[in-house]
């Protein structure tokens, strides 16, 4: 097993260099777009990874962050801030936001923390789209400066900086308190793991990541309504990928982000709506009959062909 | 004076609907200790069963409710079988988290089937009394809505007598108390997770077709039924028909309420406050044993 991670590291590497490297090579603007929505997926899905995966806390109301993170900046930065100003200020509000929501609803177990994130969520994108109702369009002079290679770069390391969170994490001695709540909060409160700081500050290092994803979404995207950015969509599409990268695992999200937008781009061609019906009955099958998504699937074969080689050598 | 009573008065006829809405996930959830998030996709559902018998054959959507039940009964149980039996085998704690997941998947489908097959607008019931109001005093009340909140309650009464007095409502009740016990003295647990799923599915329906004859239709409600119905469960107390009928009437009334003093954009943001209150005060539910 070693050598298959030490591999991957590797691969990982490489991959990561070879995408820094795209942007210089080609300028297709589908080619980078393509690139820009599986880091931004990637990381969002990470984001949740690490309080759905790792900690096992089933939140429906990740739109919330994503979708504040993602206003938040882009106010500022239409407003004359600098980006830099406005994706800390947006990742700032984002965790006020998530010690504030989290405190109250993660001493709500299972089903109750699942629906009551969800009607949180619920309650920003309704207030949201009554206090703005107006689209938000980015203003002719900056649409003459648009590139695509800053946004390109700022979700690449989004998704990078997630994924060395979740794998720092999950070999941390953090992480496996984390592990322990998610098997069983009983248990790992007899055994001295504080599971409320536990939980709290994996919510709110999981918001803020979101937070962050989304405000590199309001500094991308040339026009949509606020509403649009706390859609539950969002929620959902984090939860998809995840799922069907492989939940609980590092690379899983990213593999499923990558996944998820190869098929989305194949069947969106000339199907519109119908992604949407596709992708709920994939996650409803990936829920019942796989629930280690792709990356099991791959430790399957990987240690049934170890076997096969070791037999025969 | 008279504007604030008008308005408690579409609150309760509104609110026998969240009950109504409400009670087929609460049986659900209190049975099989699944809970389906896609309950208000089947809501919409129900609904467009009595616009499809209005739109093609004029019929009544007092009427459609004979068959919006009846259908989501069917429907209920082939998606138990689909997707929920796998799950009966798992501990209540990961039952519960996956129960979620699937019925946060099949209502996306369920909604995107309903575009496809039906287009994104609303669309409405449109029958000859549709207007009538009766006077009380300064208060009017719409007929229509009168009604559907009578059937509502009369729907309610059956399933209270269907679960107190039959032996397969027994059976049920002794299901959701403890499903070892009940497979101990004999009861058919399988058979049982069926026909609560299903019945469930059919309270969905019936209540769909209620708020037909008064609210326009479109895919998109479903997941504000299934807010309401959490809402109302949490406010009523799991498995408890009256206390969801009650509570139903006043987050009906609260809403109509907040949303004549904030404006009624606000309205579902003050039933989703409530309830976040409530949890956070009882965090298993107001009137949880």
């Amino acid at each position: 097993m070693t050598r298959i991670r030490g591999a991957a590291w590797i691969m990982g590497a490489f991959v990561v260099g070879a995408l820094t490297m795209l942007p210089l090579v080609t300028s297709s603007r589908s080619v980078l777009t393509w690139g820009f929505l599986v880091f931004l997926y990637a990381a969002l899905a990470q984001s949740w990874n690490l309080l759905g995966g790792l900690a096992g806390q089933v939140s429906l109301g990740h739109a919330a962050f994503f979708g504040l993170g993602a206003f938040v900046t882009r106010v500022l930065w239409l407003g004359g801030q600098s980006l830099a100003t406005a994706l800390a200020a947006g990742t700032a509000v984002v965790i006020a936001a998530g010690i504030l929501i989290g405190a109250p609803t993660l001493r709500l177990r299972g089903p109750y923390f699942a629906i009551g994130t969800l009607a949180v969520a619920e309650i920003l994108r309704i207030t949201t789209g009554n206090l703005f109702p107006e689209v938000s369009t980015l203003p002719a002079r900056s649409l003459a400066g648009y590139a695509l290679a800053p946004r390109y770069y700022l979700a690449l390391g989004a998704a990078v900086v997630s994924t060395l969170v979740v794998w720092a994490l999950a070999r941390s001695r953090f992480g496996y308190g984390l592990a322990a709540v998610r098997e069983d909060e009983d248990v790992a409160e007899a055994i001295g793991v504080h599971v409320f700081r536990h939980k709290l500050a994996v919510f709110v290092l999981s918001s803020a990541l979101a937070g962050a994803t989304g405000g590199i979404f309001g500094y991308y995207h040339l026009s949509f309504y606020p509403q649009f950015v706390f859609s539950p969509l969002w929620t959902f599409d984090a939860l998809l990928i995840t799922f069907l990268g492989g939940a609980g695992t590092m690379w899983g999200p990213p593999l499923g982000a990558a996944f998820y937008l190869l098929f989305r781009e194949a069947l969106a061609l000339r199907l519109v709506e119908i992604h949407l019906l596709i992708f709920g009955a994939l996650f409803v099958l990936v829920v019942l009959a796989f629930p280690g998504g792709l990356i099991e699937a791959w430790r399957m074969f990987a240690s049934r062909w170890i076997a096969v080689r070791e037999r025969g050598g | 004076m008279t504007i604030l009573l008008q308005n408690a008065v579409f609150g309760l006829l509104i609110g026998g609907l969240y009950g109504l809405g409400a009670v087929g996930l609460s049986l659900v959830f209190g049975v099989l200790a699944v809970l389906n998030v896609a309950h208000g996709e089947l809501i919409m559902l129900g609904g467009y069963v009595s616009v499809w018998l209005f739109t093609l054959w004029r019929v009544d959507p007092f009427v459609s409710v004979l068959a919006a039940g009846p259908l989501l009964f069917l429907g209920g149980a082939a998606l138990f079988r689909l997707l929920f039996t796998r799950l009966a085998s798992y501990s209540e704690e990961v039952r519960i988290k996956n129960s979620i997941l699937i019925g946060f998947g099949l209502a996306l489908v369920l909604q995107t089937l309903a575009i496809l097959a039906w287009g994104a607008d609303e669309r409405a019931v449109t029958p000859s009394y549709a207007g009538r109001v009766a006077a009380i005093g300064n208060v009017v009340v719409p007929l229509s809505r009168l009604g559907a909140m009578a059937l509502a309650f009369l729907v309610l009464g059956g399933l209270h007598l269907f679960l107190t007095r039959t032996r397969a409502g027994t059976a049920l009740r002794a299901t959701a108390d403890d499903d070892q016990a009940a497979t101990l003295v004999g009861i058919p647990i399988g058979r049982i997770y069926l026909t609560a799923f299903a019945l469930g599915s059919a309270l969905a329906g019936v209540a769909g077709a209620l708020v037909s004859v008064s609210d326009a239709i479109s895919p998109a409600i479903g997941l504000g039924w299934t807010l309401k119905a959490l809402i109302v469960i949490v406010l009523g107390g799991m498995g408890n028909i009256f206390g969801t009928f009650v509570a139903g009437l006043f987050l009906g009334v609260a809403e109509s309420m907040s949303g004549f003093l904030l404006g009624n954009a606000y309205r579902e943001v003050v039933g989703l406050v409530m309830f976040l209150i409530v949890l956070s005060v009882r965090p298993r539910g107001l009137f949880s044993r």
